[in-house]
C-alpha cells in the first residue's frame, strides 16, 4: 500500500504543510526519500478539519494510506486505549487482513502506539471477545461485521470514541446488497459517534457525486470530493492475430498461441476472463501450449481457499510468469510486479476494463500495459468500443443500489438485537441513509411489521411474534434466542448450493469400483454436479476430472488425465454489457468510416452484411427474417446483453403464439435475437398479418410480462435469495443441508402459496424488484422497447445475413432459459418417446 | 423501484389435483392412478392415499422464529379437499406424519379443525402413525394403525428395507431432477419398482428429497423403476435412470 510514494509533491499549494505532520510520520517519510501525495495531504486536510471526503483516485495511487493518515496524525502521541478510534472497511476478507498487515509493520516503523486488530467472519471468537473488551484504536474489518458490532448491546460503548470510518473499494460496495446494509449499518455507527468522520476510497466511476452523498446523512452536504492525479493512459491494443476469429463461442481458443507469446515477452501478466468455466478452459490450453513450463497458475472463487492464497503468495513473491483469474482478482492490493493485463473475451464495460487494465503496474507515472483478446467477432467490435471508451477515460459503473427491503428488514432485527426502539425514531434514522431516502413511511411500517410478525393478511401467527411493542410504544425483541439467529444469518450474500469437490481413491471391492473421499479440490455448483453420470468427464481446477458420484461429504472425482472433458460448464457471463458500450458498438457499425482499426476479416464481415442485408443506423434496431431448413426464423439484434434479451425473447414467443406465428423456440446472445417457427414470419409481415411495431410495443411489459412470471423459474431463484436474506428462512449451515430434509421449507412452494394469497406482501415487492434490476432486467428491456419505437426496419432476406451467423450458432448450443418446467419436461419426456418408437 | 402492481396470478388458489390414467401404477395386480396433487387412488378398492401433509409446519416453524406465511395447512387441505371431491373415495389413507409434530392437531385452528373433521367424519378414515405424530389423533375421528391393508398391499409409513409383501409407504418425501438442455427440473415425484410405490409428500410447504439421494440407497430395484414428476400442469414418468 505505500507503492508509489515517491512522486514529488506537485504544484497545487495546500494549507497543509509537510512541516505539520507529526515528526515520527515525517520522519518515516523522509527516511525513505518519500514524499506524500498532494491527495493523501489533501483528505489529511479534510479529516483533521473534521470533514469526511471521498477520494477518488486510480488504483496504485496509495489510497489506502490516505485514509489512515488522518487517524496516524491523531494518535501519533501516546493515548489512553479507550474505545475504538478508527473503523476500517473493506468487502474483502482477504484484504482486510493483508491491509492489516501492511500496516502494522509501518506504524511499527514510525514507533506509534497504535493498537490495530482485525475482526472477519473467520476471527476465533476468543479474538472477538478480546476486541469487545480491550478495544484496538484501528479495528479493520468487512461491511457484514459491521452490522454486527451495532446489533451488540455494547455497541454504544465500544464506539463512544469513535473517530474515523474508512470504507475501501466503495466503488465496488455501493452496486451490492452488501453497500445497502453497510449504510444501514453506518447509520447506528453516526448514532453512537456523531463526530465520526467517513472517508471513502474509490476508484474512478461515472458519478462521483452519488458516492458523496451516499458518505453523508441525506439532506446534509456530500462530503468533500479529493481527486488524485490521474496516471498515465494505458498502453493499449487488441490482439492482431493471424489465426481466424471465430464466429462465435466464448473460448479464445485460436488465440491461446498469442497470449502465450505475450506471456514469455513479460515478467508477470494477470490474465482475465469473464467466468470460471472460461478460466478452467483457457488455463487448460495454456498448459497444453506450455513447452517452456512457465509457472502459470489459476485462481477463481470455487478454488479452495488455501490454494487461492497459494497462489497469492506466489504472485507477491514474483514467483509466477502468469495467473488465470475471474473477477476475484478485481480488487485488492498488489500482488507483484504484474507489468502485463491480458482481457480475455468481451470486457463488458469500460470502467470495469479499466479497473481491470490498473491491476498492472501499481506505479501511476508508467503506464499500464494491457491487451485485449475477443473470442468472437461481435467481441472484436465491442473491444474497439472498449478501446475508445478508455482513450477518453469514460466510466460506465452503475449507480448505487438504493431502497431493498429484504436489507431493510434485516437491519430492523438487528435493530431489535441491539435493544428495544422506537419506530419513528428508527424510520427517521434509516432514511438518513442515502440509499433509503426515498422510502415512503407506510413501505417502512410494512417491512416492520413483516420482522415482527411476518406480515401476513391471516394473522394466526401473532402469538409467535418475533418483536413486540410493549405499552412504553417501544419495539421489542420478544426472545433472546432470536438474537443468535439474527447473528447466524446476517449478511446479504447468498451463496449457489455448492457441493466440495474432492480427489478419491478407488478401490474393487468385489468387482464394484468403489471410491472414497481424499483431498478438497474446492466447491462447485451442486446444479452442476447433480447432472453429472459417473464416469462424465468435466474441467476443474486446471483438470479433466472424472466423476465418481455423491456422497454425504460432496463430490468425488479421480483425475482422467490427457482426455477432452464432455460435459462443458459454459455459464454466461455475470456481467452484462454495459448500456454505455452497447451504445457505443452499435454507433461503430453504422459508421463504416471508423472501421479502419478492424481486422480485415471482421471488416470483410460488415461489408458483406451491408451487402446481403442492411447495417442499421446507431439509433435503428434491425429485425430480418429468414427461412432456413424448414423453419422460418427471425434475428433483431437489441445489443442490450442477454438477461433483458432473455426476457425479451420469452415476451416475444408468447406474442408470436397467440398471434399465430407458432414459434418453436429463441436464443439470445449478448447482442442479437433469434426466434424460429413454422409460420414464415416474413410473410405474416409483408401481408400485414404481423406489425413489428406492435410486436415489439413497450406494452409486453404489462400482462404477458405478468403471466410469464407466474412461472418462471428466475423469479423464484430471486425470491429465494430475498427470502434469505429477510430472515424469513434460515440459512442453510455448511454441511448441515443435506440431512435435514424434514425441516427445510421449500421457497418455491412458499412463494407459490404467497402469490396465490398475498400477492401485495413486501417480500414479492422485493423480489420483483430485484428480478427487475437483476435476472429479468426489466429496465434495460423498457429502455430498449422506448428507444425503437418507430425505429425499427425489416429485411426479408433469402437466406440467413453474415449478422446473424452468431447467433445462429448459438443455437443448439445454449440452455433456455426461462422456459416453464413443464415445456422443459415434456421436452425430455418426448425425447425418450421418440427414441422408444425408434427402437420398435 | 419498478411499479409494482399486485395482481394474484388466479382469483384463487386452485392446484391442480387431475388424476393420470395413463401414469396407472400396478403394485400386485392392483392398479393406482396417480395424482398430480400428490395423491394416490385405487379406483376398484375407493381407496385415497396421501403421506406426510405435515400440517401445521408452518406453525412449528413459525414458533421457532421462521414466520414462514401461515397458508400451509388451509392450502394442503383445499388439495386434500379437491382430491376427495374428483375420487369420491371411500376410504382415506393417512400414510403418517399427517402432523408436523405431535402438538400439531392440538393447536390446529378452529376453521381448519372443522374442515379436517368434516373431511373425516364423512369418510372412512385410517390413520397411520408416523415419525412426527405417533401418537393417535383422538381428537379426530378414524381409525389408528401402525399399517394397513389393501389386498395383499402393506401401507405404512417407513418403506421397509425388504418387505415381505409388496408394499405403499411415505416418509422419504421423494423428489427427482430431470436434466434437459443443462438445466434441471426439479419436483416432487411418486417413484416406484415392482415391489413398491413410495408417495410424495402431499404438505403444501413440504418439499422433496432426490430419489438419488443415499437415505433411497438399496430399497429400489433401480433397473425396474420408474419416477412420476408432478409439475405444474402435468406430471411426467421417466425411468429411475434418466432422473440426475
Amino acid at each position: 500500500m505505500f507503492n508509489g510514494l515517491r512522486e514529488a509533491c506537485g504544484s497545487v499549494k495546500f494549507h497543509f504543510a509537510m512541516a505539520d505532520l507529526h515528526h515520527r510520520i515525517a520522519g518515516w517519510f523522509a527516511a525513505r526519500g518519500w514524499t506524500p501525495r498532494p491527495h493523501q495531504l489533501a483528505m489529511l486536510q479534510q479529516g483533521l478539519a473534521g470533514h469526511s471526503a471521498l477520494l477518488i483516485s486510480p488504483t496504485g495511487g496509495g489510497k489506502t494510506l490516505a485514509g489512515f493518515l488522518t487517524t496516524l496524525q491523531e494518535l501519533a502521541e501516546p493515548h489512553a486505549h479507550d474505545g475504538i478510534h478508527t473503523l476500517y472497511i473493506s468487502p474483502l476478507k482477504a484484504l482486510a487482513v493483508d491491509i492489516a498487515r501492511n500496516l502494522e509493520a509501518p506504524v511499527r516503523e514510525m514507533g506509534l502506539p497504535v493498537t490495530i486488530e482485525t475482526r472477519t467472519g473467520d476471527t476465533p471468537a476468543s479474538r472477538r471477545a478480546r476486541i469487545r473488551s480491550h478495544p484496538p484504536d484501528i479495528l479493520i474489518t468487512t461491511p457484514e461485521q459491521v452490522s454486527l458490532l451495532v446489533a451488540d448491546p455494547a455497541a454504544a460503548h465500544l464506539l463512544r470514541n469513535l473517530r474515523s470510518v474508512i470504507i475501501d473499494e466503495l466503488h465496488a460496495i455501493v452496486t451490492s446488497k452488501r453497500g445497502v446494509l453497510l449504510s444501514l449499518a453506518l447509520t447506528r455507527v453516526r448514532a453512537h459517534a456523531p463526530a465520526t468522520r467517513f472517508f471513502g476510497l474509490s476508484a474512478t466511476v461515472a458519478d462521483p457525486d452519488a458516492l458523496r452523498a451516499w458518505l453523508a446523512p441525506a439532506g446534509t452536504t456530500p462530503v468533500a470530493l479529493v481527486t488524485g492525479a490521474a496516471g498515465a493512459p494505458p498502453d493499449l491494443a487488441i490482439l492482431e492475430s493471424e489465426e481466424r476469429v471465430p464466429w462465435s463461442g466464448h473460448s479464445a481458443r485460436y488465440a491461446v498461441t498469442d497470449i502465450y507469446e505475450a506471456i514469455k515477452r513479460h515478467r508477470m501478466s494477470l490474465i482475465f476472463v469473464n467466468t470460471r468455466s472460461q478460466a478452467e478452459l483457457l488455463f487448460k490450453e495454456l498448459w497444453d501450449a506450455n513447452e517452456d513450463t512457465l509457472a502459470i497458475a489459476l485462481h477463481h472463487g470455487s478454488l479452495d481457499v488455501a490454494q487461492r492464497r497459494k497462489v497469492e503468495a506466489a504472485m507477491a513473491a514474483n514467483a509466477l510468469k502468469a495467473v488465470v483469474a475471474t473477477s476475484t482478482l478485481d480488487l485488492g492490493i498488489d500482488w507483484g510486479d504484474v507489468d502485463l493485463v491480458v482481457q480475455v473475451g468481451a470486457p463488458k464495460g469500460s470502467s470495469r476494463l479499466l479497473q481491470r487494465i490498473g491491476r498492472a503496474n501499481h506505479r501511476l507515472d508508467e503506464a499500464s500495459k494491457a491487451l485485449l483478446v475477443p473470442s468472437n467477432r461481435f467481441e472484436v467490435l465491442e473491444c474497439e468500443a472498449a478501446l475508445e471508451a478508455v482513450a477518453e477515460n469514460a466510466q460506465d459503473t452503475e449507480y448505487p443500489m438504493v431502497l431493498k427491503l429484504d436489507v431493510l428488514a434485516q437491519h430492523i432485527l438487528g435493530r431489535a438485537v441491539a435493544g428495544p426502539f422506537d419506530a419513528a425514531h428508527l424510520f427517521r434514522e434509516v432514511t438518513s441513509a442515502f440509499t433509503f431516502r426515498n422510502l415512503p413511511r407506510a413501505l417502512f411500517d410494512q417491512t416492520l411489521d413483516y420482522v415482527a410478525t411476518g406480515g401476513y393478511a391471516l394473522k394466526s401467527y401473532e402469538r409467535y411474534a418475533k418483536l413486540r411493542q410493549q405499552p412504553d410504544g417501544l419495539w421489542r425483541l420478544s426472545h433472546p434466542r432470536l438474537a443468535q439467529q439474527y447473528r447466524l444469518n446476517i449478511g446479504t450474500i447468498v451463496e449457489e448450493e455448492m457441493l466440495k469437490v474432492r480427489i478419491a481413491k478407488v478401490r474393487t471391492v468385489l468387482g464394484k469400483r468403489v471410491a472414497t473421499g481424499g483431498f478438497v479440490l474446492g466447491e462447485l455448483e451442486e446444479w452442476f454436479l447433480s447432472q453429472l453420470a459417473v464416469g462424465d468427464t468435466y474441467l476443474f481446477s486446471g483438470q479433466v476430472l472424472r466423476h465418481e458420484g455423491i456422497d454425504e461429504f460432496g463430490a468425488l472425482a479421480t483425475r482422467a488425465p490427457g482426455r477432452d472433458p464432455r460435459i462443458p460448464s459454459y455459464q454466461g457471463g455475470k456481467f452484462p454489457l454495459s448500456t454505455y458500450l452497447a451504445s457505443r458498438v452499435r454507433r461503430i457499425l453504422a459508421n463504416p468510416a471508423q472501421w479502419g482499426h478492424l481486422p480485415p476479416q471482421v471488416r470483410d464481415w460488415l461489408s458483406t452484411q451491408r451487402w446481403a442485408s442492411v447495417l442499421p443506423d446507431e439509433n435503428q434496431m434491425l429485425v430480418e427474417t429468414f427461412p432456413r431448413a424448414e423453419k422460418f426464423y427471425m434475428v433483431c439484434y437489441p445489443f442490450e446483453g442477454r438477461l433483458a434479451q432473455q426476457t425479451l425473447g420469452m415476451l416475444l414467443t408468447r406474442r408470436l403464439e397467440r398471434w399465430g406465428a407458432r414459434p418453436l423456440g429463441f436464443v439470445a446472445s449478448e447482442y442479437a435475437l433469434v426466434v424460429w417457427g413454422v409460420r414464415d414470419m416474413g410473410t405474416m409481415i409483408a401481408e400485414g398479418k404481423l406489425s413489428l411495431a406492435r410486436l415489439f410495443d413497450e406494452d409486453m411489459l404489462g400482462d404477458d410480462l405478468e403471466a410469464w412470471l407466474a412461472e418462471s423459474n428466475l423469479m423464484k431463484r430471486t425470491f429465494r435469495n430475498v427470502a434469505i436474506i429477510a430472515g424469513l428462512i434460515e440459512r442453510r449451515m455448511p454441511g448441515k443441508e443435506k440431512t435435514t430434509r424434514q425441516v427445510t421449507v421449500n421457497t418455491d412452494l412458499i412463494y407459490d402459496a404467497l402469490r396465490s394469497h398475498q400477492p401485495d406482501h413486501v417480500l414479492l415487492r422485493a423480489a420483483w424488484d430485484d428480478a427487475a434490476e437483476g435476472l429479468i432486467d426489466v429496465h434495460r428491456l423498457g429502455g430498449l422497447l422506448k428507444r425503437i419505437k418507430n425505429q425499427i426496419i425489416h429485411r426479408d432476406l433469402e437466406r440467413v445475413s453474415p449478422l446473424a451467423v452468431p447467433v445462429l450458432l448459438e443455437i443448439g448450443r445454449e440452455s433456455i432459459q426461462g422456459s416453464g418446467d413443464d415445456a422443459l419436461l415434456a421436452e425430455a419426456a418426448d425425447a425418450l418417446m421418440d427414441e422408444a418408437m425408434r427402437l420398435v | 423501484m419498478m411499479p409494482f402492481s399486485p395482481k394474484p396470478p388466479m382469483p384463487s388458489w386452485t392446484r391442480p389435483c387431475g388424476l393420470s390414467e395413463s401414469h396407472e401404477i400396478s403394485l400386485a395386480g392392483l392398479s393406482f392412478r396417480p395424482s398430480l396433487s400428490g395423491a394416490l387412488f385405487a379406483p376398484e378398492q375407493g381407496a385415497l392415499l396421501v403421506a406426510d401433509l405435515h400440517l401445521e409446519q408452518g406453525a412449528a416453524l413459525a414458533r421457532r422464529g421462521v414466520a414462514v406465511p401461515p397458508y400451509d395447512t388451509g392450502l394442503t387441505l383445499a388439495a386434500l379437499e379437491a382430491v376427495i371431491a374428483e375420487t369420491l373415495p371411500r376410504t382415506l389413507y393417512f400414510l403418517g406424519d399427517s402432523f408436523h409434530d405431535a402438538a400439531g392437531h392440538t393447536l390446529l385452528d378452529e376453521a381448519l379443525l372443522l374442515r379436517l373433521r368434516t373431511i373425516t367424519e364423512q369418510i372412512e378414515t385410517v390413520w397411520i402413525s408416523g415419525n412426527h405424530d405417533p401418537a393417535p389423533k383422538d381428537t379426530l375421528p378414524g381409525r389408528h394403525v401402525a399399517q394397513a391393508r389393501i389386498g395383499p398391499v402393506t401401507l405404512r409409513h417407513e418403506p421397509s428395507r425388504s418387505p415381505a409383501t409388496p408394499e405403499i409407504a411415505g416418509h422419504l418425501h421423494p423428489g427427482a431432477g430431470i436434466v434437459q438442455r443443462g438445466h434441471m427440473v426439479r419436483g416432487k415425484c411418486f417413484v416406484s419398482d415392482p415391489r413398491r410405490i413410495i408417495l410424495p409428500a402431499f404438505g403444501a410447504y413440504t418439499g422433496g428429497m432426490s430419489v438419488r439421494a443415499p437415505a433411497f440407497e438399496g430399497l429400489l430395484e433401480t433397473e425396474r423403476a420408474s419416477v412420476i414428476l408432478l409439475a405444474r400442469e402435468k406430471m411426467y414418468r421417466f425411468p429411475f435412470a434418466r432422473v440426475s
